[in-house]
């Protein structure tokens, strides 16, 4: 279980490490702000997974999934409120405006 | 470093600062706001794996509220920020 806990917590950190390498080399917003919000939350995900397999009480692993489920939700409320406004301030993407 | 979390933990770190100098010298505000919600995401997981490495359960409180917070932060920005040339755009 401790195992199967690490290996999880290995992809998560592999997953943020792709989110950062993202926001710095996509082309534009649009694009960094899908990377930023998939890979970010898909990492945290896989770590809160290789810590509850690694929790050891219930309650622990409901509060390390509530934190998740929460950052998820907001995540995906941000991200769309951002790329809305962005859109609306006249952002543009690499192919034009 | 007798805990393999908080090397985890040291990990995530030393990455998100790296991408947040490089972002913090755009131009752009947005760009500045991405590397912020970036922060956020990683600062939860980062709290999380410092709750489990040093064996504070406290720690996750903080974890949780941090995440509502970054949330916030964005909401706020995009209210009441100027992103850019549009002014009017303030409803709903």
């Amino acid at each position: 279980m401790d195992f199967l806990g690490w290996l999880f917590i290995s992809f998560g950190i592999a997953f943020f490490l792709s989110g950062t390498v993202a926001l710095l080399r996509f082309p534009d917003l649009y694009t960094r702000l899908h990377a930023l919000t998939k890979a970010d939350n898909v990492g945290l995900g896989l770590v809160v997974t290789g810590l509850v397999l690694q929790a050891g009480s219930i309650s622990v692993a409901l509060k390390l999934l509530l934190v998740w489920f929460l950052v998820m939700l907001a995540s995906a409320g941000v991200s769309h409120l951002i790329a809305r406004a962005a859109l609306a301030a006249g952002y543009g993407t690499e192919h034009g405006p | 470093m007798d805990d393999p979390h908080l090397f985890a933990a040291l990990v995530l770190l030393a990455a998100v600062t790296a991408g947040l100098i490089v972002v913090l010298r755009r131009p752009s505000r947005v760009e500045r706001l991405l590397a912020l919600q970036l922060l956020g995401t990683t600062t939860v997981a980062v709290v999380l794996l410092l709750a489990h490495g040093l064996a504070l359960p406290g720690l996750r409180n903080l974890a949780l509220v941090l995440g509502l917070l970054s949330s916030i932060v964005g909401v706020a920005f995009v209210r009441y920020g100027k992103l850019g040339s549009d002014r009017k755009r303030r409803g709903p």
